[in-house]
């Protein structure tokens, strides 16, 4: 029985070791000194761990900076598609009106947008209005982004969340907004939560737009596109470009932990229901 | 004024859309009928020239060996993707819960890994000199891969793309299928296996059968992700060396920001998204018909 599984268990252990080994090996490199990074044969176990690629990433010319402008155009596009969706969201799922059902269609036509074919006539678009070089724009072209899905999602979380809540708390004499903030929207809090982590994670990954659009002022730039030049900033200092892209995974890496621990139940519950 | 309420909430939505979206793709199509230089671009007023930036893109040799190398790339990355992923799946299914439970948090991981992390990890796992895979290669007896440069080289690239693509893409398909995999009964296969059906047959005529709507829509989200793909692309290889990683998306963006023929670049755009919806619609009906049958049959 035992040998029977033997080829199973390979298989499994090789995926393992293919989806696991290029993380590891960014991370391990991070950790090398540069002498076993150039040593002929490689070691796979951090023998001698160092910071000092993590000093060197840290200490380029406007790291803070980069992080700073990703925190920035992520986090204004999340939130700006979190109230904006949950608005579009409340009404789909909670109020009869004529193009409802028009309107959702156009949701899910918009979730399938193709984002990289409209690269060069949002090119020139930010470039007559102004706003070529300037974070703002990327803020505006993630918030749309995300938000097909993050009212898709929101929706299914609102269907979930039985509408005799606030009609009972309507009854009780409370309006329609209270209700909404007093019963609703703890309720809606996990939803919330995994749907801008989501958001943020899409928003944070971005590289096409932000390659596109801020070219002239260097400063404006946001991590992906400057991880992505990485041979510029380091040379062939691959265990500083190494710490450079541990240092870029390890927020989405941080969400994932959350989400998987936290929200997905909650999540998945939401999105079937919708 | 109560039945104003409802689109008061949608309006924000409805015109982040139309000026994000709608506006782009019409202002796309537009700029593919003028012509749209250099000189447009700072001084404005383009004339309309009709069908001729068409009648370039579409007369040049090499844009149509562009829309092959990008039909041949999605074919390649989708079928790979899809076998992987069946496999592993079904793979998942078998395993005890421990080890199971290991696989998936490695897919995850891999699922987790930002696009500009991943290109930049593979980069250097497949660096000339000092790259794992190539030291690798040579211990286990290829020597001719000791120092193998794999980005001078079209046909490395291309497969190293390939390789980065399919590696990122499997776990999303592999999970989800998985998680089908778990709905189908139990009985279904007892009593398949007792009729005496092999593990092939039992997945054509009992697996496949079940899981097709699935199957499908993971294939059509794989086609449409993997034939706009840019970002990994541009990042490893700019659509070289010598073109040989060019598709479409990256084709268009080269034509309109290097060549600063932005007319041309919108027109290969608008084209990419029609080749994109026929393929897609095509798609669709073909399963829609599917699905008729299949309820039909059912009836009987």
């Amino acid at each position: 029985m035992r040998l029977r599984r033997l080829p199973l268990t390979l298989a499994a252990l090789s995926v393992l070791i293919v989806s696991v080994f290029p993380v590891y090996w960014m991370v391990l490199t991070a950790f090398k000194p540069t002498k076993d990074i150039q040593a002929d044969t490689p070691t796979f176990w951090p023998a001698n761990p160092t910071l000092e690629h993590f000093a060197t990433a840290v200490n380029a010319d406007g790291f803070g900076l980069f992080w700073r402008n990703s925190l920035l155009v992520t986090v204004s596009a999340v939130l700006a598609a979190l109230v904006v969706a949950l608005l579009a969201a409340f009404a789909v799922a909670r109020m009869r009106w004529r193009g409802r059902r028009g309107f959702i269609l156009m949701v899910f036509i918009a979730q399938m947008a193709p984002w990289e074919a409209l690269l060069i006539s949002m090119f020139i678009i930010a470039r007559d209005t102004g706003m070529l070089d300037k974070l703002s724009m990327l803020s505006l072209i993630y918030f749309m982004t995300t938000l097909p899905f993050t009212i898709v999602t929101l929706r299914g979380f609102l269907a979930a969340i039985p509408p005799e809540l606030e009609e009972a708390a309507q009854m009780d004499g409370a309006s329609r907004l209270v209700a909404f903030r007093r019963v609703v929207f703890p309720l809606l809090a996990p939803g919330l939560m995994s749907t801008s982590l989501f958001g943020f994670i899409t928003a944070w990954n971005e590289f096409a737009f932000a390659n596109a659009l801020i070219i002239k002022n260097q400063d404006d730039r946001t991590l992906p596109v400057w991880l992505s030049s990485f041979s510029n900033i380091f040379g062939t200092d691959w265990g500083a470009t190494m710490a450079a892209a541990t240092l870029f995974m390890l927020p989405v890496l941080l969400i994932f932990l959350l989400l998987q621990r936290r929200v997905t139940s909650g999540f998945t519950a939401g999105a079937i229901k919708g | 004024m109560a039945g104003l309420w409802p689109y008061l909430l949608v309006a924000p939505t409805v015109l982040g859309a139309a000026y994000l979206l709608l506006y782009p793709l019409l202002r796309s199509v537009v700029i593919s009928f003028q012509h749209f230089r250099t000189g447009e671009l700072i001084r404005g007023g383009a004339a309309f020239v009709g069908l001729e930036n068409y009648q370039e893109v579409l007369g040049s040799d090499e844009f149509w060996s562009v829309v092959w190398r990008t039909l041949l790339w999605t074919a390649v990355n989708v079928a790979a993707i899809m076998v992987i992923s069946t496999l592993v799946a079904l793979m998942i299914a078998r395993l005890r819960k421990r080890l199971r439970l290991a696989v998936m948090s490695g897919l995850v991981l891999t699922w987790a890994t930002p696009v500009l992390a991943a290109t930049t990890i593979f980069q250097w796992l497949f660096q000339s000199r000092l790259g794992v895979v190539n030291w690798l290669l040579a211990t286990l007896g290829l020597e001719s891969f000791r120092g193998y440069p794999w980005f001078a080289d079209g046909t490395s690239t291309f497969v190293i793309l390939v390789v980065v693509v399919v590696w990122q893409s499997v776990p999303f398909a592999a999970l989800t299928l998985y998680a089908g995999l778990t709905t189908i009964p139990a009985e279904l296969y007892e009593s398949a296996r007792i009729d005496g059906a092999t593990g092939w047959q039992i997945f054509r005529n009992v697996t496949f059968p079940i899981l097709r709507p699935l199957f499908g829509l993971i294939t059509s989200l794989e086609v449409i992700w993997v034939f706009k793909c840019f970002a990994q692309i541009w990042a490893i290889s700019r659509g070289g060396p010598d073109g040989a990683t060019t598709t479409l998306p990256v084709y268009a963006y080269q034509i309109a920001q290097s060549l600063h023929k932005y007319d041309l670049g919108a027109a290969i755009s608008t084209l990419t998204v029609l080749i994109l919806v026929a393929a897609l619609i095509t798609h669709l009906r073909r399963m829609l018909r599917h699905e008729g049958d299949h309820t039909k049959g059912d009836q009987l």
